[in-house]
């Protein structure tokens, strides 16, 4: 199969306009991976299934991932005109800005026919409230059915142009999405206390009467 | 020819029907409990506390209450509360020991990562699998004395692995005495000119050997 | 064997609802109007052929299926949410309870995917020992998926209680190494936990030297009887073109004719020592999924001989690797090996702390259900029971 970089200069070349970031990966697997905008992303799709040096026929995993605003400080240099004359002052100040969080979703694909793999996709979402929609990549492969109901499921992530887009590990009158990092579980689940504090103060948080004080202490 | 097939089949079911009055690899169950199985030497449970007498569990466990397996348990179900006071372990040296050693065997997977991350051999896989309780704390959350159970009783339930433990820990124990007999030698040996209290520190190591000096292993804190 | 003449079977009177503007999806039907009416039936999920806590949401037309929806998520505990508060080594546990045949499969591809996130090299006879579990493995899955099978077409026991017999018999080398019959939690990271002695390697010796004679006898009783084939044959064909397109994979996608097994394409361990053939179906109905299986075990039966023979001495684990407190580089990494019902891989995105942030399961059994509808459409409900038998699901690994 091509270099990664070869392939991201045919893909540039083919769909002119598309902003393509070939994604560095810092582990020794080295798996790099494509960032592709969402409006191509069916397009780029179906160019690598159909070209027939990749014939990519398999989407093998699709896996949904959560990147939470973030805090992060910055350095700003300013340099302000010093006396007449002399260099300018420059002062250093530490600013801290939210880079905003976005949903996103990757997709490993593999060519059953030509042996090779895998081509790593990604595309990210807006963000994580309202901009969370992504072109479906079901009707180029049809393993992304399930795989896609599972990040909507579970991330929140709507696939356009799914054809069945329900939920399918939670039941349906479930809200929230249980894989997003800033989830938080429910209280009122059925509780058993353990050891541990954690468990047991938030049993006494959600049933002050039931959970009595060292009703769960372990008796050593 | 249509049907060939199944009595085919038919031998081979009678074969088995036969084979299940004589032959021990066609008639496999066993009538337990009256037959108890024969478990294999690795087969493991839950997780006991190994103490080095029988006498004293609580006076020699091997914990030294480091929590390392409380903090590697992927279920989280081991609680540990370290004693404040210091207690001498089977070698003598004074060691912290766990005030409150709590196992939750209805969390316990048994998954012996506990037993893998522990660095001092204290705490090992139990072959206890009958243990039904009619209530879920009384019964099945396991504390500093249901856990505790002898050096022999290891070496009952796994011959093999208690042993290298046992050579192990000899081993180091040696090297351990070895190092200290070299050091206070080597200190002895050194040149006047160190200060007169450096020639008394060897002594401090050996003082363990003297039983006078050691605090008698009451009863724990937490145990009333 | 032919699927029947429409005629016979209540298609002609089902018109298509949807366009396959889906490229490969096979459009659903519906009944004409006045052809009678449809009734919803829910299938499980309490039901021994639903091979687990797994419904499935049925519209009939008489006998005929329609519309088939799989309910799942009964045993949801969030086994990814899991990974994440986990430690690398905590996790592997874990993996024992997805496909709960098969964790020393699912050891594996976790292990193989955190050697690739963190660079950890593999001893040599570990990677023979992983060779020989995962093969012993396979032969225990697919010699109880052949029982399950027989059990749902109607075979009441007899060959299920075989198969149970001849698993014992893998479950007990299993727990004389590993201490646990099931949740084995063997595999480490650049090796594997146990070394073998030399007792253990004489009862799997002696163990792979008998299950041909086994095997063979389950075939007689099975393979050429005729009720199994007049049950199995032609049933749920899944064409090639689909297979692939919808990431079915395993002994499903190779009796579809598609000769696709990890062990000889990514060539990871040492298979590639190994001499052994991938067989594969023509027809890919129930029966030869039945059959590809049948025919696998006689080639694992090979690679263990093979294996065997050759294991090299040496350590299992190099005494240095870390398992505690691993904490690879911040990136990337997708493990997979060829597990007894499939692909299986492990998708890890370490941030360069104890744990990882994103640890993902590519499930075998949660992605080849994606096509029981397909399967289904046009078939009977007892069908349906056997087809889904055939796909080989494991609800600890479809609901994670």
């Amino acid at each position: 199969m091509e270099s990664p970089e070869a392939l991201r200069d045919r893909l540039l070349a083919r769909f002119p306009g598309a902003s393509l970031e070939l994604v560095a990966n810092g582990s020794p697997s080295g798996q790099v991976s494509f960032r592709i905008d969402p409006a191509f992303l069916r397009e780029v799709a179906r160019f690598l299934r159909d070209d027939p040096e990749l014939a990519l026929d398999q989407c093998s995993n699709v896996t949904g991932l959560d990147s939470p605003d973030r805090e992060v400080v910055e350095t700003v240099k300013e340099s302000q005109p010093g006396a007449p004359g002399g260099p300018p002052v420059v002062t250093e100040r530490k600013q801290t800005r939210i880079a905003p969080g976005h949903l996103e979703v990757i997709y490993h694909l593999y060519s059953v026919a030509r042996r090779h793999g895998p081509v790593i996709l990604r595309a990210r979402t807006g963000n994580r409230t309202d901009a969370v929609s992504l072109p479906s990549l079901t009707p180029v492969w049809r393993s992304c059915e399930f795989q896609e109901r599972e990040v909507f499921d579970l991330y929140g992530v709507v696939f356009e142009g799914h054809p069945d887009l329900r939920r399918i590990l939670m039941w349906d009158a479930f809200t929230g999405h249980p894989m997003r990092k800033d989830y938080v579980e429910p209280d009122d689940y059925e509780w058993e206390p353990t050891p541990h504090g954690d468990v047991l103060a938030k049993a006494r948080r959600h049933y002050p009467s039931a959970a009595a004080p060292g009703a769960a202490q372990p008796s050593p | 020819m249509l049907g060939k097939g199944l009595l085919q089949g038919l031998a081979v079911t009678a074969k088995n029907l036969v084979g299940s009055y004589h032959d021990p690899a066609r008639y496999v169950t066993q009538e337990y409990p009256e037959v108890q199985p024969k478990l294999p030497e690795a087969y493991r449970n839950f997780p006991f506390l190994v103490s080095e007498t029988a006498d004293d569990p609580m006076g020699t466990l091997r914990c030294v209450a480091c929590q390392i397996c409380e903090k590697e348990c992927p279920p989280q179900c081991i609680y540990i509360e370290k004693s404040k006071d210091k207690k001498p372990d089977a070698n003598g040296k004074l060691q912290i020991y766990p005030a409150v050693f709590a196992i939750d065997t209805a969390v316990c997977m048994s998954c012996q990562i506990c037993v893998e991350v522990c660095p001092f051999d204290a705490i090992k896989m139990d072959q206890e699998f009958a243990i039904a309780a009619t209530d879920r704390f009384d019964g099945l959350l396991l504390n500093r004395e249901q856990l505790a159970k002898p050096n022999a009783y290891y070496h009952q339930i796994h011959p093999t692995e208690a042993s290298e433990v046992d050579a192990r820990l000899a081993a180091e124990r040696r090297a351990a005495e070895e190092k200290a007999r070299l050091a206070a030698a080597a200190k002895a040996a050194a040149p006047k000119a160190a200060a007169p209290t450096a020639a008394a520190a060897p002594g401090v190591p050996a003082a363990s050997a003297s039983p006078g000096s050691i605090p008698p292993p009451g009863p724990p804190p937490s145990s009333s | 064997m032919m699927l029947p003449d429409p005629a016979s079977t209540g298609l002609a009177r089902v018109r298509k609802i949807e366009g396959s503007a889906l490229g490969l999806r096979t459009p659903a039907f519906a009944p004409e109007e006045g052809a009678g009416d449809l009734l919803e039936v829910s299938l499980g999920p309490h039901h021994p052929s639903t091979h687990g806590v797994f419904r499935m949401d049925v519209v009939l037309d008489g006998e005929r299926i329609v519309r088939l929806k799989p309910v799942f998520g009964y045993l949801h505990r969030n086994h990814e949410k899991l990974g994440e508060g986990t430690s690398y080594l905590g996790s592997m546990p874990y993996t024992d309870r997805l496909d709960y045949l098969n964790s020393m499969t699912n050891n594996w591809a976790y292990a193989i995917a955190v050697e690739k996130l963190a660079g950890i090299a593999v001893t040599e006879r570990a990677e023979y020992i992983r060779v020989i579990l995962a093969e012993l493995s396979r032969l225990l899955n697919h010699t109880c998926l052949a029982g399950f099978l027989m059990q749902d077409c109607g075979c009441s026991g007899t060959p299920l209680m075989y198969a149970f017999r001849e698993r014992e018999k893998i479950l007990d080398l299993f727990e004389s190494l590993s201490g646990s019959r099931m949740m084995c939690n063997f595999q480490r990271f650049g090796g594997c936990r146990v070394d073998p002695s030399a007792e253990w390697l004489a009862a799997t010796r002696k163990l792979v030297d008998g299950y041909g004679a086994f095997l063979d006898e389950f075939e007689a009783l099975l393979s050429g009887n005729e009720i199994v084939m007049a049950r199995t044959q032609g049933v749920g064909r899944l064409p090639a073109a689909l297979a692939v397109n919808a990431g079915v994979t395993g002994p499903m996608l190779r009796a579809s004719g598609v000769g696709h097994d990890l062990r000889k394409v990514d060539g990871y361990g040492v298979y590639p020592r190994f001499n052994f053939r991938v067989p594969i179906g023509r027809e890919g109905d129930v029966y030869d999924r039945y059959m590809v299986r049948m025919l696998e075990m006689r080639e694992s039966i090979s690679i263990l001989d093979q294996a065997l023979r050759g294991l090299p001495g040496g350590p299992i684990l190099d005494p240095k690797s870390k398992q505690r407190g691993l904490r690879p580089k911040a990136g990337e990494a997708y493990g997979r090996i060829e597990g007894p019902k499939g692909e299986i891989g492990f998708f890890l995105v370490s941030d360069g702390t104890g744990n990882p942030t994103r640890y993902r399961v590519r499930a075998p059994s949660f992605v080849n259900l994606t096509i029981l509808e397909d399967l289904c459409l046009g078939h009977s409900v007892a069908d349906a029971v056997i087809i889904l038998g055939s796909i080989d699901i494991v609800l600890g690994e479809v609901d994670r």
